[in-house]
């Protein structure tokens, strides 16, 4: 007897941005999209207007991203059980962005990890005590120290 | 999804950190709850590292508001309705 093929659910990853006050954040959100669609991982950004505006801008024709939501709305839909990722990976640069993840480790059952990087990512990682997996590097203009620990982890492939 | 802007509230302090948000209702406050995120305050889901406290003065909600550029606000919005809501959950 042939084996029952059960269909799946295509995997998807939320990607959670912060204040794009920092450059490397838009460099390192389009790597990750690309390297998640490339493992068929379907991305999601979420961000506040700036940060999703820096790349909705570069990418009028949604070549490289794909859906793109208000931050906002992502918290209410994952809160209100309408909507939920099997990853979530949120960028850290300042204190709000430990206050994102600690709410996304809380109201959402995907696997979290956090991307801490800026000026101060010594002093935040530290802070960061919930359940998550760290991938941290010290850039701000320079994507390539976070692009390295992030390659060494393959968050695609887990 | 609510809107914090359709309330009318008070900011108490600005571009804090969670940490100093948490301590300042505890500090200033007699009456507190601790919540987890994704709690609801008036049309808002609060955002922080838990255990969030919401500050309660009379008829006054005192609670968190983060933004990811400007850090926690700390909002004070008067609301019997809403202050009684929560005061009934610290009852419990």
């Amino acid at each position: 007897m042939e084996p029952e093929t059960v269909a799946q659910s295509p995997k998807t990853a939320l990607l959670v941005l912060g204040c794009p006050q920092v450059p490397v954040q838009t460099s390192i959100a389009l790597y990750l999209v690309n390297r998640f669609k490339k493992a068929g991982i379907t991305p999601v950004i979420a961000g506040n207007k700036a940060a999703n505006t820096l790349l909705v801008v570069a990418d009028p024709d949604r070549h490289y991203i794909g859906e793109v939501m208000d931050l906002d709305r992502a918290v209410a839909q994952i809160t209100e059980k309408k909507r939920d990722f099997d990853r979530c990976f949120v960028f850290i640069h300042n204190d709000a962005g430990i206050s994102y993840a600690a709410t996304m480790g809380v109201i959402s059952k995907a696997k979290l990890y956090v991307l801490v990087y800026g000026e101060h990512e010594e002093e935040l990682v530290p802070q960061i005590t919930f359940p998550c997996t760290k991938i941290a590097a010290k850039a701000v203009h320079n994507p390539m120290p976070l692009k390295k620990a992030i390659d060494e982890v393959a968050p695609w492939a887990a | 999804m609510g809107c914090v802007e359709a309330l009318s509230y008070e900011i108490l302090i600005r571009n804090a950190s969670f940490k100093e948000s948490r301590d300042y209702i505890r500090k200033n406050f007699s009456e507190s709850i601790d919540v987890d995120p994704g709690f609801k305050v008036f049309d808002v889901y609060v955002i922080g590292v838990p255990p969030i406290a919401i500050g309660l003065d009379g008829d006054f909600v005192i609670f968190p508001y983060t933004k990811p550029c400007h850090g926690t606000f700390l909002l004070r919005v008067e609301d019997a309705t809403e202050a009684g809501r929560l005061r009934a959950l610290v009852k419990k």
